[in-house]
């Protein structure tokens, strides 16, 4: 069997993703990145591949995308994340449609037509609003890990709002509101209601949206949010977190057109 | 260029001719018809940026009230001054000459006038200059009448200045020598419709540099006669400004200057030419007229891109999209520079629509740092060109396994 293999190497995590020929899912893995970006790969190739039950012989090809898609030795080619979430955002759901992939360092919004080709994108500005890295800071404003906001929020009973849209204001913002007595439940879903007001100002969703992403993968009550704001049905694929490693598979099983630079000394174009 | 700049060093510590700071597209022929050796602080504030200098001076300005949220010229000049530091130590000036007049044209946006009133009043110098109309749809024949009439008021104060009358025959001639620059300067950058393009955006904010400081000069002639000879040659040779060029786009807005190789590098990564910008053609004043020189000029300082309305500046764009025949638009959003930014009304997903053509906005800015980020800017650029390759329907180069 032909296997084809991506790598998402993210700001906080990679992942690997191995598919069959017709695109089946065999086998996944995530670890984090870390400073060690090859190092990293190796270890979610590795450990998808053992998911898998198959050998590192059996890849035709590996193709990377995130961040540091053009450091991966290991990858053949390589397409942005851009391309990669939309990718794998239009097998699970036909276009048109808007893709939101929330990661750990940024926010996106990319636009595809009928056929899954994207027409557009919008990416955040040079700022952690609307980004993974915001409800870090507020976790750790509120001494929890930031996998819990998720499940203490769901307690939330007080629809209480965080205005500023800087993330370090917004710190600030919520001492006040704590100070005042505000309960951690309601705080938590004060971030979540603030980061989905940011990415809605992003652009505009017209039609079918889909969220992808590490963030919504741990935080799914940034989903129904996500719905209220945008007035829309948001879809939320399988496996999220794998969206843009699962595209980059696809990439390398459709023989996409590599633009950016070489990798690995080798020209991918 | 270094015998411009070394020029004006004699201004120091001399008798010398008056020197004028002007503004990058204000009244400079008058000036120069005046006798004054002209200096230009955009370019300064340019070089200040590219050299990344700017990066340790606007702060300095910012300590003075001047806020990081309007033109980081301002700020990294007026900073370089208080620091004592220049970009001009390579042509040995220790700084930029004392201005015995500023003068300014509001055409392009506010911030020039506060620039200059920050000098004027530190040198004790009259600060004057011309207040555009801006946001003009059609240039009217009263737009024109205003301008000039602001600018014929500028002569009296500009001959106390000088010491001298104002030449007639001498205005015509610089103004003649600058529309030859700009007609010369036009016919380069249109060099660049050729496929592949000789130049870039990137070669032209450097070469754009005697357009900018040295118009209504001979020198200026020259540089330009011997750039279009060779970039004509470039083209029967069909030498490429980017090695296999495959993907063409135009530049709206200001270039940001700290990153010029770093964005020229990863665009020729991409096998992508810039091949036209507004930035460049803002100094092709085709309406410059030797018989009538006034009016001229101040019709060609309206006819600018920057004064006008969103309606003909989508037009010019468009046209530009033909000529130059671009797959897609970069239009960079400078954080402090909304005059130069043509993002924040629409303009970008307006062209999109209606003309079909894929558009990228980039935030940075012209000369802050701390405003631009290298990676996202990869990651927007490379996802615009695969965008562009993938709406080509080009089949796959890549090489698996």
């Amino acid at each position: 069997m032909t296997l084809w293999v991506g790598l998402d190497c993210g700001s906080w995590a990679t992942k690997a993703v191995v598919i069959a020929d017709d695109a089946t899912v065999l086998g996944t893995a995530v670890t984090r990145s870390g400073a060690d970006l090859v190092g990293a790969a190796d270890r979610a190739l590795t450990g998808a591949l053992r998911a898998a039950g198959r050998k590192r012989t059996e890849v035709q090809a590996v193709w990377a995308t995130g961040f540091g898609r053009h450091a991966l030795t290991q990858a053949d080619g390589s397409r942005t994340e851009l391309d990669c979430h939309g990718r794998g955002a239009a097998f699970f759901v036909s276009g048109p449609l808007v893709v939101i992939d929330i990661g750990g360092q940024d926010a996106k919004v990319i636009h595809l037509d009928p056929e899954g080709r994207r027409l557009g994108h919008r990416m955040n500005r040079k700022c952690a609003a609307g980004t993974g890295s915001f409800l870090e800071e507020i976790a750790l404003r509120l001494g929890i890990e930031s996998a819990d906001l998720d499940r203490l929020a769901l307690e939330a009973t007080e629809p209480l709002d965080l205005s500023s849209f800087c993330t370090v204001f917004a710190g600030t913002e919520l001492l006040a509101l704590i100070r005042a007595g505000k309960r951690p439940a309601d705080l938590a879903l004060a971030a979540y209601r603030s980061l989905v007001k940011r990415v809605a100002a992003m652009d505009v969703f017209p039609g079918k949206v889909v969220a992808t992403g590490g963030v919504v993968a741990y935080h799914p009550t940034l989903v129904g949010l996500l719905g209220k704001e945008l007035r829309a049905e948001v879809i939320v694929p399988p496996l999220p977190q794998m969206i843009g490693a699962f595209g980059a598979a696809l990439a390398a099983r459709e023989g996409a057109v590599a633009v950016g630079p070489s990798i690995g000394g080798s020209d991918a174009d | 260029m270094g015998s411009y700049y070394r020029s004006l060093g004699e201004t120091v510590g001399g008798p010398s001719a008056p020197v004028a700071w002007c503004s990058s597209v204000g009244p400079a022929e008058l000036l120069q018809a005046l006798g004054f050796r002209v200096f230009f602080p955009e370019n300064h504030a340019a070089m200040l940026g590219a050299a990344r200098v700017a990066q340790r001076t606007m702060p300095l300005a910012h300590a003075q009230g001047y806020s990081q949220d309007i033109c980081s010229y301002l700020t990294s000049d007026i900073g370089a001054h208080l620091a004592g530091e220049t970009p001009l130590t390579a042509f040995g000036l220790e700084a930029p000459p004392q201005a015995d007049v500023l003068v300014f044209n509001t055409n392009q946006c506010r911030d020039v006038r506060d620039w200059f009133e920050w000098y004027g009043r530190k040198w004790g110098v009259p600060v004057i200059g011309v207040r555009s109309p801006r946001s003009l749809g059609e240039v009217t024949a009263g737009d024109v009448d205003g301008v000039t009439r602001q600018i014929e008021g500028l002569i009296p104060p500009l001959e106390q200045v000088a010491g001298t009358r104002l030449d007639p025959i001498r205005l015509a001639a610089v103004v003649a020598a600058s529309r030859r620059c700009s007609d010369l300067w036009e016919a380069c950058l249109r060099t660049a419709a050729h496929r592949p393009a000789p130049l870039s955006f990137f070669d032209g904010t450097v070469h754009m540099g005697p357009a900018v400081v040295l118009r209504g000069t001979a020198a200026a002639l020259g540089y330009y006669e011997q750039l279009l000879a060779e970039l004509q040659e470039r083209n029967r040779q069909g030498a490429a400004a980017v090695p296999d060029e495959r993907y063409r786009l135009y530049w709206e807005g200001m270039p940001i200057w700290g990153r010029l190789r770093a964005l020229s590098e990863l665009l020729t990564e991409f096998r992508t030419a810039v091949v036209a910008s507004t930035y460049c053609n803002s100094w092709i004043f085709a309406a410059l007229d030797p018989a009538d020189p006034l009016r001229s000029m101040a019709r060609a300082s309206l006819e600018l891109f920057i004064v006008r309305a969103e309606g003909p500046k989508e037009r010019y764009l468009e046209e530009m999209m033909a000529q130059y025949a671009v797959d897609g638009i970069i239009f960079h959003d400078c954080r402090p520079c909304p005059n130069n930014s043509n993002t924040r009304y629409g303009m970008p997903r307006r062209m999109a629509e209606r003309l079909g053509v894929p558009t990228l906005v980039l935030d940075g800015d012209v000369n802050d740092l701390r405003c631009f980020s290298d990676e996202q800017a990869r990651t927007n650029i490379e996802g615009f060109v695969e965008q562009i390759a993938d709406a080509r329907g080009a089949v796959s180069g890549a090489r698996p396994g």
